[in-house]
Order: structure tokens, then sequence, then C-alpha cells
């Protein structure tokens, strides 16, 4: 069976069920999200995790994370070398909103405080989003990571920002 | 003012130009930088058409940018048929396109191609024979205007080649990219005398294009970028005392096994070596389409070696012919480089590569057509669009599903096929593996093929990945190493675990196509 996924690029909620971490897991903290669903031969993750908190049987095997330990520091979101892992913070942001931590490589770089488009998997404009951090692994490092503020709902759709 | 392609910021990667220098494309005074290729200069400077094609004098651009087709030759200095994108720019060099009259752009032989009907087989002198006492006024008049250029000029800088000295070796390694460098480092840190050939003036082979953060476990530089994995490799290659490495040589034949013939510029050597690994790698496949030869039709790859080794932008609109990890890996290096990608284009009904690189350009909006192929493009001297149509199950067009895409560039990534033709005329026992890529030689697992002291590591033996070319050459390099008498038990168990991770590598779904075909390759050792 070929599932949607393959044809279309685009993951759904549905896909991710069981790799994701449960609702009320995001009352407690920043976690990563880890949308990697195909099992390629990478272990990338892994080896970032200063904490061990991301395991695989063999490196051909999907990546299982402990979410209750995950503190989100977001090293593996710039490790990823499918760009496939976010964190997502419901606890830092103002009530009704969320905060979305993506892999960004393109220029400009936004600003924080700058207002931007967030984008959904589809590359769909879902609503406006306020760049909150920017930060890098190292100063070498070309893979930036953007925090941008959406509004709750948004928080497991945007993805991307424009 | 004139054009310049050049990109100025990249988010990934930092351009250092050498210092500026003056080329001549016919009369046109054109401004390149040292360390460019002549024909990435002239891209820069905005020329399409190159040079026109023999016969129907169609025009000619780049195609797949790293001198393994022969779309960009060109008249340089004098010499007929240079390709123009692998030689460097020199200040004042002469570059002229052939088969054309006045020049590429405007070519009044090109009516030739209108008339196509009239010659089906091309443009064949022969045919006009008719009255027989004018015929060698004709064939003086026609023969030039349907060949591959005019003969070099001698006051022109070209000089004949000379034979030179006999070489010796003990481990050559022809090819040095991934396969090559793990290969020559491998076979070195064991003791052997190693000599690294390769036709371009860089070590690396592709991975210096590649700029994105490779998979694959630690060991192999899961995470790291591909660009900064070809300096890692390039420096040890460069620190190691037991490497020789020989740039801009190619080698051109392979006999006894053993002896190798390279041409460096104008000389001619031969070299013996004991044992011989080739990691050619792989060029582009293409596609039939209609006026598939338009300057703007490109090979993916060379697509990639204008914007990421030469900071070039390709274009202001792509399209993307197949949606395999080439496809759209390239397709997120063209946003990345400020061009536009109109959507990727693929035949199968899924998409080929792994999904994380599709769902990173999706979400930057690039629409992915399955089902679908390209069915023809047009444009003038340029493309300057494309129809897309879509496939029934059957693989059959399915009328009034054509759409119209406005783009100038039309990158074709629709798989790579080993360059093979060098161990075909070493006399390896070859075979048609389609799950590799082509033909194929045949290896044990230790990567040798039927010729004794001639391995293959890397795309050289099937299409595969940067980080199963690395595992490859360490087992050929640390192969032939052992079988020179060099390393201990402990290399032998080295090897031993090479060929474990290569096992583990190939283990995932992704990776059923090559198991089964690497099975259909292997033969027993002895």
């Amino acid at each position: 069976m070929v599932s949607d996924y393959e044809k279309t690029g685009v993951i759904t909620l549905k896909d991710l069920e069981g790799q994701i971490p449960p609702p009320e897991r995001f009352k407690k903290g920043p976690v990563a999200i880890v949308e990697c669903t195909q099992e390629i031969p990478c272990d990338a993750c892994v080896q970032a995790c200063h904490r061990k908190l991301l395991s695989m049987k063999n490196v051909i095997s999907l990546p299982i994370l402990d979410f209750d330990k995950c503190s989100g520091c977001a090293i593996c979101v710039g490790k990823c070398p499918g760009l496939a892992i976010f964190i997502v913070d419901m606890c830092k942001a103002p009530k009704g909103k969320a905060w979305v931590t993506i892999p960004y490589e393109f220029l400009p770089v936004p600003e924080v405080g700058s207002i931007v488009r967030a984008l959904n998997r589809e590359g769909e404009d879902v609503g406006s989003a306020k760049v909150v951090k920017v930060a890098r692994l190292s100063k070498d490092e070309k893979t930036a990571l953007v925090t941008f503020e959406v509004d709750e709902k948004l928080a497991m759709e945007a993805r991307a920002l424009r | 003012m004139a054009v310049d392609l050049r990109i100025k910021e990249h988010p990934i990667l930092e351009f250092k130009r050498g210092p500026k220098v003056k080329i001549y494309y016919g009369r046109k005074k054109i401004d390149a930088y040292e360390g460019e290729t002549v024909g990435a200069a002239l891209y820069a400077a905005g020329i399409n058409v190159f040079t026109r094609s023999v016969k129907y004098h169609r025009p000619r651009g780049m195609f797949c940018a790293i001198g393994k087709c022969s779309s960009c030759m060109m008249r340089v200095d004098g010499v007929p048929n240079v390709m123009t994108c692998v030689i460097p720019v020199r200040d004042g060099m002469r570059v002229e396109p052939q088969n054309c009259f006045p020049s590429a752009s405007h070519d009044l032989y090109s009516i030739i191609d209108r008339l196509g009907f009239k010659f089906p087989a091309g443009f064949y002198y022969r045919l006009i024979t008719r009255p027989r006492s004018l015929s060698a006024l004709y064939l003086k008049l026609i023969r030039p205007l349907t060949g591959m250029g005019k003969f070099p000029t001698a006051n022109r800088g070209f000089k004949p080649m000379t034979k030179s000295e006999q070489r010796e070796t003990e481990v050559a390694v022809v090819g040095a990219g991934p396969a090559g460098l793990s290969a020559a480092i491998h076979a070195a840190r064991l003791g052997c005398k190693v000599t690294l050939i390769d036709e371009n003036h860089r070590l690396g082979g592709q991975l210096i294009k590649q700029t994105h953060m490779f998979f694959g476990s630690k060991e192999y530089f899961a995470g790291v970028r591909g660009i900064r994995i070809s300096e890692k490799l390039a420096e040890e290659v460069k620190q190691h005392e037991n490497i020789e490495a020989l740039l801009n040589t190619s080698v051109v034949g392979l006999y006894n096994g053993n002896v190798l013939g390279i041409v460096q510029g104008n000389k001619f050597a031969t070299m013996r070596a004991k044992k011989v690994i080739v990691s050619t790698g792989a060029y582009e496949k293409t596609l039939l389409f209609n006026n598939n030869d338009l300057p703007g039709v490109m090979g993916a790859g060379g697509v990639q070696t204008l914007m990421n080794v030469f900071g070039i932008k390709p274009g202001n609109e792509a399209l993307m012919v197949g949606a395999g990890n080439v496809g759209l890996i390239i397709s997120y290096q063209l946003l990345q480089a400020g061009v536009k990608v109109k959507g990727i284009v693929e035949a199968v009904p899924r998409i080929g590569g792994y999904f994380v690189h599709a769902a990173k350009i999706r979400r930057m909006g690039v629409p992915i057509y399955v089902s679908h192929t390209i069915k023809r493009t047009w444009g003038r001297r340029r493309v300057e669009g494309a129809t897309i149509v879509q496939l029934d199950d059957r693989w059959k067009e399915v009328e009034g599903t054509e759409k119209d895409i406005k783009c100038d560039i039309i990158c074709i990534s629709v798989g790579l096929k080993p360059t093979y033709e060098f161990l075909y005329q070493a006399g390896c026992k070859m075979k048609f593996i389609s799950e590799l890529g082509g033909h194929v030689p045949l290896r044990t697992k230790n990567m040798e093929t039927s010729v004794k002291g001639v391995y293959i590591p890397g795309d050289t033996g099937g299409i595969e990945e940067a980080d199963t070319a690395m595992v490859g050459g360490k087992i050929a390099g640390i192969s032939a190493a052992l079988s020179l008498e060099y390393g201990d038990k402990e290399a032998e168990e080295f090897r031993k675990k090479a060929i474990m991770e290569l096992k583990e590598l190939r283990s995932g779904p992704t990776s059923a196509r090559i198991r089964s075909g690497i099975e259909k390759a292997l033969i027993e050792e002895g």
C-alpha cells in the first residue's frame, strides 16, 4: 500500500501517530517533534542528543524519543540532515500562543521581532508569526534555528516561514 | 551593464573567487575569475548558446558541467572540440564556437534544422552529387558545415602530444571522489605507496557540490555537509606521505590489469601499478522528449555544479524532472540559490527519494507532480517553458491533462549510470543490472573484479550513496593492501567490520533494489 505522503511528500498527524508526544506532555515544557517516518540509514539525531534520549535499534530504524525527559534544547533540530525535527513549546509562549523552532537555511535569515508568514507542510500560508529567537549551534554552523510565535492551534501545523 | 549571474550571498556557501581575468568569446570580452572553468564563465556572462551541433546546427549550451558529455565542446586557443566545462580559464584565452556562421546565437546554417524533413538522416553531403563534375566542389563547400570543427592551427598554442616517462606505483586509484579518497587513505594507512589520479583540478569528486548534511552513521560523517566531508578527506590525502595525487590527469586505458595509460596536458605516460582501484563514479542519464537538447535543459548535477561550485545562478525559474533523492535535494538547493522551483515531475506514482527531502521542499511551496512526465519544451535559443502531462497506470499519456509551465531551466534527474567503459576495456566481466543503474562489473565481496587486482568501490559498481561509497573505498583499499602483504590480522578484522557496516547500511526497505542488484553482481573469490 502506498501511503499518501509517498505520493505528496506531505505528512499528516495521522502518519505520525505514536511518534509525537501525547497532548498532556506539551503542558510540561518544550519538546522535540521528530517527523521521521521512513526507515533510512541515518542515526545523526541519536549521535546529536547529549542526554541520549533518542534511541534506535540499528542505523536504519526510526528514532524513538523519550518525551518525558526531553527538554527541547534543539541540538537535534540543527543536526538532523533531513531537517525533520522541530521543537514545540507551549509553556514559554503567552496564553493561546505556541513557540515553534524550525531549522532554516535560506537568506535572509529573519530578524528577532519581525513578523513573517507561517507555512504549513504543504507550503500554504496559515497565518502570521512573530520571530522570537534566532540561534545557531555554533558560529560556523550554517543552519539557523528560528523560533517563531504562532496561534496555539498552529503549533502542529506551522513548519516553515516566508 | 554586462550580465553577471554570480551569486553574492548564499545561506550555506561562501564563494572565494580568484583574481579577475579576461577571456574572449568570439569578439566579445568576458570577465572571469581564476579557478572558474571556461563554460562556467560563459554561463555567468549570460551566454546560453555556446556553440552549434554537428549536422543540424542546433543550439548547444551547458549540459553536464563535469566533463562527461559533449554539449559544450568548443574551439579553445585554436584547438577544436575542447570540453569547456572542465578547462580552467586563463587570461587572454580565445574561445570560439564551432559549426556556425556568423555566430553561435545567430547561425545562418541553422536553416538546415528547418529543412530537417528533407534530410532524415542528418545533413549528409554525399546526397548531393549531381552533376558529377561539380561534386568535388560541393564536397569542399559542404563538408565544413557538417563536421566537428576545423583542424587545429599550430600557431595558436597547439602542441602535438609527446610520449613521456614510465611511472610505477603500488596502488593506483582512478577517481578522487568519496570512494577513491577513502580507498587511497585506507591503503596508505597500511603502508602502500598510492597514486591518486583525477581529471578535475580539485579532490573530492561530486562531494564538492553537496551542500546538504549527509545521512549515515557517525563514522561516515552523519549530519555533516558533503562539502566538509570532501575537505576533511582531501586534507588527509594531502597530509599523507604515502599518497601522491595527480590532478588534471586523465586515465585513458587499463591494459593487462596493471598498466594504466595516463594523459596530463600534452604528456602521455604509462603507469605500472600492482593494484588498481577504479572509482570513476557515474554520470547522469537523460530523457527523451521533444526539444530536449535546447540550452537550459541540463543535467541536475550540472546545475548543481554551476550554483554550488562556481556560485552561478543557473536561471530564474526551474522545472525538475525526477523526484529521486538527487531531484529533491537539488530542488532545495535551487531554492537556496534564489531560483524559483516551479515543480517536480515524476513519472512513477510515488516519490522515489527519501521522504524527509520531499517534505522540506513541499513546505516551501514546491509542488510535486507524481505520475507526470515532461512532454516537450519550447524556446528559441533557450528554454522558455515546458509542457507536462499526466500518465495513467500503463504509462500512457492522459489526453487533455497537458499543462504548460513557464521556466528557463529544466533539470533532468532521472537517475545515474555507472562510468563503466573503462572497466569494460580493461576486460572485466560485465553484466547489465538495472537495479545498479546499468552495466556493472562483477565483483567479489572484497570489491575485486574478475580481472585480478582491479577493485571497484563506489558508484562505478552500482549507483548508491556517498556513505556506502566511503565504506566501499575502505574495503577496496584494505583489500589491495592486504594482497600486497601489508597489514596484519587486525586489518583483516577491520575489513570484516567494514563489510558488516556496508550490509547494515543496505538493510533498510529503501535499499531493497540495491540488495537484489548486488546479489546478481557477486562472484566468488579465487
